[in-house]
């Protein structure tokens, strides 16, 4: 059995930007298809809770899980061709998704495609509501997924990588877009990237996860001015910049993301950590506070390894 | 500050004298609908000329369907350019045959994106690294072992892997392969083609300090066509921007994002996300409106007229701006590049 995400608990709050950071086996996926039990077999959650408001989303039945997933909250994947069905229009697609619900009428579904398809800013989206999803580019694709997840009106949007295969000036306009759905229409937005920069960019808290844990979170400008950890700490300087000044070398993060199924004792990044003390081998450090909703999953802390560097 | 002497069919001239790549009025043209009334053709690359020095990096920045990688192709002459030529030292490439093309060949290399697919599975790592030099006859096995083990140990990679199969490496490993396939003839130009965006973040930093390590070890000079600036600009010395076929701007790199002299690369900076929160809640990205046009059909005038926040017609949609000097070591294609900064 492989453990793909263990013990990781966190909470959004309602209209909250909150990113989930990490790389190919960190978990940042399967984290979020836990929340709506969507974990393909033979995967499953084997323990912990999901609360939506006051409900268990674990121990809903059949129709209250659909309703949950098809009208309290929006998922967005990284491709939504595979997410549309081809031969359906979108503006019926679109229909299609509200008529499942029962927060609108089919009348008022009818009604909602041109508006939705605006909110997204589809130009032309009275036409484009009769094209079909290989006549959209990626980019206004995207959008059309938007369009179909916001349909319901829900109160959390769920983005698993929506930019990642867009070229960057489309990759923009749909981070100003989910921006924009947060803040007209008070939506919470879950991000799950592997581009610090667009967390950055979008939300108040990051979670970093590495090995299906959370090694780091907190609000975003505290995590990227202070990170405690030394795989945030080490990711962060990695980075090349469009806005540096001076050639920098980057940091070099020796080794491979971790092998899920054969991790490492103690903490799961000691591997690749230049920090690491002896107790790192053998001990994995639980995630606590460091600072005020700052948390650390790390038994030296980036504090204290600056320190002893200054220090000779 | 415009030199009006220098027109689109000239070389983009460099301050140096040391020139080892010239690329002179490239078009790639590729046919699409083939039948009774195809016809079609893709401008992939649509008159590209430029110059690159010894032992500088050119990176060459463009979105999908700018022409990078077709460019990129042409020039180490992967694919035959439609017109225009390739000049590496001096030797116009489509113009030699035989033992001629052959040596000029071998001193230019590429690394490509995807580390999975250009590595043969059924061929050890040894053979795949040593390939090159038996194709051209370069040393019999025991040299060419011995070749392949110390680019190996160059490139990061365990010689004693040798006998390994590509799919028993991750995919840091496997670019390093990659890379080390480029370096085992000792080329002195090497394009690198997205090297890095099929890597995992924590494995993009070791293959960038890779290449800059090989660079000052072996005097390389690179062409690095990547999608991401922000990796383009940490590795360049100068950078040439695409739209739909064509070079917008090419500039020295830093200049490039503190003074961007034409308004695709504006808006194309302007959407760059940095990881750091601060300026992000500053930074204003410039949304262009409309979708990239399709390369069959190129817009008139300026490509970039269709979506440009600061065209004025007609001039733009009617004239084409040639590619031409603004201020020292900076060309840019654009009517109105001197309001570039104001919009």
């Amino acid at each position: 059995m492989v453990k793909a995400v263990d013990g990781v608990s966190f909470e959004v709050a309602e209209g909250e930007t909150v990113g989930i950071v990490g790389e190919s086996g960190s978990g940042k996926s399967v984290t979020a298809l836990s929340l709506l039990r969507l974990v393909p077999e033979p995967g499953r959650v084997v323990d912990g809770r999901v609360m939506f408001r006051s409900a268990d989303v674990l121990k809903m039945d059949h129709e209250e899980l659909r309703e949950f997933r098809g009208s309290d909250v929006a998922m967005i994947f990284q491709d939504p061709m595979s997410s549309m069905n081809p031969v359906l229009r979108v503006g019926f697609q679109i229909e299609e998704a509200m008529d499942a619900h029962q927060r609108f009428s089919h009348k008022q579904a009818k009604e909602r495609i041109v508006p939705m398809l605006e909110t997204v800013r589809i130009p032309a989206a009275a036409q484009r509501a009769k094209d079909y999803p290989h006549q959209f580019s990626g980019g206004m694709r995207q959008r059309a997924m938007i369009a179909m997840g916001l349909s319901n009106e829900p109160s959390l949007i769920i983005a698993d990588e929506p930019t990642t295969a867009l070229d960057v000036t489309v990759q923009a306009s749909i981070i100003e877009l989910l921006r924009d759905l947060n803040r007209e229409r008070g939506m919470a937005v879950i991000l799950i990237t592997h581009n610090l920069a667009v967390v950055a960019s979008l939300c108040t808290r990051v979670i970093v996860m590495y090995a299906g844990r959370i090694v780091e979170s907190g609000p975003t400008r505290q995590i990227f001015k202070n990170p405690q950890h030394p795989y945030t700490w080490s990711l962060l300087r990695s980075l090349p910049r469009v806005d540096e000044l001076q050639h920098d070398r980057l940091l070099n993060i020796r080794g491979l993301p971790p092998d899920m199924t054969n991790l490492p004792a103690g903490c799961k990044f000691h591997p690749r950590c230049r920090f690491r003390v002896e107790r790192c081998f053998r001990e994995e450090p639980p995630l606590e506070d460091v600072d005020p909703g700052q948390q650390a999953r790390c038994w030296v802390l980036m504090r204290n390894a600056l320190k002893d560097e200054d220090h000779g | 500050m415009k030199t009006t002497a220098e027109s689109l069919t000239q070389p983009v001239p460099t301050t140096g004298e040391s020139v080892l790549v010239r690329v002179q009025d490239i078009v790639k043209h590729f046919p699409v609908g083939a039948g009774l009334f195809g016809g079609q053709v893709v401008h992939a690359v649509d008159g590209v000329s430029f110059e690159i020095q010894a032992g500088e990096t050119l990176g060459l920045v463009g979105e999908s369907g700018s022409g990078k990688s077709t460019l990129g192709r042409v020039i180490v002459q992967l694919i035959p350019a439609t017109s225009g030529s390739v000049f590496v030292e001096g030797k116009e490439l489509t113009k030699l045959h035989g033992e001629k093309l052959r040596r000029v060949r071998q001193r230019m290399q590429m690394i490509f994106q995807d580390p999975y697919g250009s590595l043969n599975p059924r061929m050890t790592v040894g053979d795949i690294i040593g390939e090159p030099l038996r194709n051209f006859g370069l040393g019999g096995r025991r040299a060419v072992e011995r070749a392949v083990q110390e680019v190996m140990r160059i490139c990061g990679l365990n010689p004693n892997f040798v006998n390994r199969y590509p799919h028993e490496f991750s995919g840091g490993q496997r670019q390093r392969i990659g890379i080390a396939r480029a370096l085992v003839l000792r080329p002195t130009f090497i394009v690198a083609d997205e090297p890095i965006s099929a890597l995992d973040v924590s494995i993009q930093a070791q293959i960038v300090n890779l290449l800059e390590d090989l660079q000052a070890q072996f005097h390389l000079t690179y062409l690095f066509i990547a999608h991401d600036l922000s990796v383009v600009r940490h590795l360049s010395d100068r950078i040439a921007v695409m739209y739909l076929g064509k070079i917008v701007e090419l500039a020295p790199s830093r200049e490039i994002y503190t003074k961007p002299l034409h308004p695709y690369t504006k808006a194309l900076l302007s959407s760059i996300p940095v990881p750091d929160p601060d300026r992000e809640a500053q930074r204003r990205p410039i949304l262009l409106k409309g979708e990239i046009p399709s390369p069959v059909n190129p817009p008139t005038g300026c490509r970039f007229h269709t979506r440009c926040p600061i065209a004025k017609f007609p001039i733009c949609a009617e004239e084409e701006p040639p590619l031409e000097v603004k201020t020292s070591g900076h060309w840019a294609a654009c009517h109105f590049s001197d309001r570039v900064s104001a919009f």
